[in-house]
């Protein structure tokens, strides 16, 4: 009887030591992964330092003019190349995906699910070299043959355009995928309380399910932007590479990860490139955070006042 | 629907304003200004309401990925009466209130054989227009579920759909639909705060009022006072005991007190089948069946 208390004591002790050091190392996991991003951000700080000593805050972003050679950074022309391209795929993304997502939550046979889902699974799989590919062999050839003449006098096809789409196609199954997950999560009774109104399917969608998931759909869209500014590979196979300010849909651009991906390791004996691309580093690493810190603070103002 | 002229509509009036605790309505019946609020709105969504609508369920059987849940009911359900469908568990019961206005077959797997009759029109034709039968059919769901949107608006969405857009009507049903569920003094100043801010009780009041605005002939209610506390399921008793007056009420529950307090006319039933139907005296005093007796008895639940 004693023992068996001793015993009883010992197991509960080790259970409650378990349990203890379950929840500190689980503490620990989470702290560090915050952890990385903080110093992930003193990292860039401090390896820009040097460029930020020699010229002025504004001078970098603002200038157009890009002559590592005789000492000129001006970032403008990749900032606004990130941001074009960006801005087309989401522009084109974000209808398609949205009613993909409602077609296939409220309107789909549950086969055509069962051909969507994972033909969608294997599109977000596909390495981004193998969508660089596709750009290049076929989006680059239709715009430089079919579109760009109905605009333009002549386009390689490498261009701003061009990128917009390739990164769009990339960002697609994410959107739409979140989307379904979002629109999956809203309860039947919502859509049977309007429907039991006499309302349509559509307008269902419209007013109801739409709105109900707005703070999500805004979440959402931020997270496919954050991903698309970051794209590197694909983009750089597509976009041209020019230094420029883009005019047109079928200039070439060059966004932010192509300026740092193809000249990072090759020309560092110019004194301030390497502070220089870690500086571009650093302007992709803080828009991603402002436009997080935005949009979560945006999202939250607009669930205040919906729920 | 109803005339303002009629005697017989004005009692309906008066039985609906008194909950509102708008006892001062006598007083006030001939101030010309809030004349016009108190008056029932008429949507003018349906040409007339029926003489006598009614809803006949003929050999109706309903099976779900290949299970029967429905065995070959046939049953009438009454107009300006309460009804209520009792049983056990899983026995079909909202299934069957369910089949009453087409949300079943929303689902791929649910196959329907059988007619159901809703005024002398057939539910389950393949030309019927199904937005205007499930118009005419209020449902009522156990948990309330106001639409993400204000008050105001979730009384006005049902109108909006049906294309009323005129704010000045819109206002005037939105009172007076507040007012028939004894809502409008809790939420007259907070008309456009979101609905969910409300209390359970309140918000689903605020469903029953939402579904009237449509004009329906009919009140599905699914367990609809489960989820509430006992003071607010009183609410929503009382209101069913004015509103069957003028609708015809379907009620399932789950609870046989609440059959015995309001019922007029019971259906019983028990593994998907219709076990005995017939009005609540006859039912719950002289049951024919065994099993219902055993039921009621509490033999088993």
């Amino acid at each position: 009887m004693k023992a068996g208390a001793k015993i009883g004591m010992k197991t509960s002790k080790i259970r409650l030591f378990k349990d203890k050091t379950a929840g500190s190392v689980m503490w620990i996991f989470t702290w560090l992964s915050v952890l990385l991003v903080v110093l992930m951000g003193i990292g860039l700080i401090l390896k820009s330092l040097p460029i930020l000593h020699d010229k002025s805050l504004w001078e970098l972003l603002s200038g157009a003019k890009w002559k590592p050679m005789r000492g000129d950074f001006g970032f403008l022309p990749f900032i606004m190349g990130t941001l074009w391209v960006t801005a087309i795929a989401i522009l084109w993304t974000f209808p398609v995906s949205l009613f993909t997502a409602i077609f296939l939550t409220e309107n789909s046979k549950r086969w055509v699910k069962k051909v969507v889902f994972p033909a969608l699974d294997i599109l977000a799989g596909i390495p981004s070299v193998v969508y660089g590919v596709w750009g290049i062999l076929v989006v680059l050839p239709w715009i430089s043959d079919s579109l760009a003449p109905h605009f333009v006098e002549y386009s390689t096809g490498y261009s701003t355009l061009a990128a917009g789409i390739v990164l769009g196609v990339m960002i697609l199954p994410l959107l739409i995928s979140l989307f379904v997950e979002l629109f999956s999560c809203v309860s039947v009774e919502l859509r049977e309380a309007s429907l039991a109104l006499g309302a349509t399917r559509w307008q269902t969608t419209k007013y109801v399910l739409l709105r109900k998931t707005f703070p999500g759909i805004v979440a959402s869209v931020t997270l496919a932007i954050s991903r698309a500014m970051g794209e590197t590979i694909a983009v750089l196979m597509v976009c041209g590479n020019i230094v420029q300010l883009p005019t047109s849909l079928f200039d070439g651009c060059y966004p932010l990860p192509a300026l740092i991906a193809n000249n990072y390791g090759e020309m560092l004996s110019l004194p301030l490139y390497e502070s220089a691309l870690m500086f571009a580093a650093l302007i992709l690493f803080a828009v991603v955070f402002v436009f997080n810190v935005i949009s979560r603070l945006i999202l939250r103002k607009i669930e205040q006042n919906v729920s | 629907m109803i005339h303002p002229m009629k005697q017989e509509n004005r009692d309906f009036m008066r039985h609906i304003l008194f909950l509102g605790k708008n006892s001062k309505w006598y007083d006030r019946a001939d101030s010309s200004e809030l004349k016009g609020s108190f008056f029932r709105p008429n949507q003018k969504f349906c040409v007339e309401h029926a003489q006598r609508s009614n809803i006949v369920v003929d050999h109706l059987n309903v099976t779900i990925q290949d299970n029967p849940i429905l065995k070959e009911v046939s049953v009438e359900i009454p107009d300006r009466k309460i009804t209520c469908i009792i049983g056990p568990s899983g026995c079909g019961k909202s299934t069957l209130l369910k089949s009453l206005n087409r949300l079943l077959d929303m689902n791929e797997d649910v196959h329907i054989s059988g007619s159901v009759l809703v005024d002398g029109e057939e539910l389950y034709a393949p030309d019927v227009e199904i937005t205007h039968i499930r118009r005419k059919m209020g449902l009522l769901s156990q948990r309330p579920c106001p639409l993400p949107m204000s008050i105001y608006d979730n009384i006005a969405y049902g109108c909006r759909i049906h294309g009323i857009r005129n704010r000045k009507k819109l206002n005037m049903i939105v009172r007076y639909y507040l007012q028939a569920v004894g809502l409008w003094d809790e939420v007259k100043d907070r008309l456009h705060t979101p609905a969910s801010r409300m209390s359970i009780g309140q918000q689903q009041r605020l469903c029953l009022a939402r579904g009237l605005a449509v004009e329906p002939h009919f009140i599905l209610a699914d367990e609809a006072t489960s989820a509430l506390d006992p003071i607010s399921s009183k609410t929503i008793e009382d209101l069913f005991l004015k509103l069957k007056e003028e609708y015809a009420i379907v009620l399932v529950t789950h609870t046989l007190r609440q059959a015995l307090r309001i019922a007029d006319y019971v259906i019983f039933m028990y593994m998907g089948e219709i076990v005995e139907a017939g009005p609540a005296e006859q039912i719950f005093k002289n049951p024919r069946q065994e099993l219902t007796q055993k039921y009621l008895t509490g033999v088993f639940s």
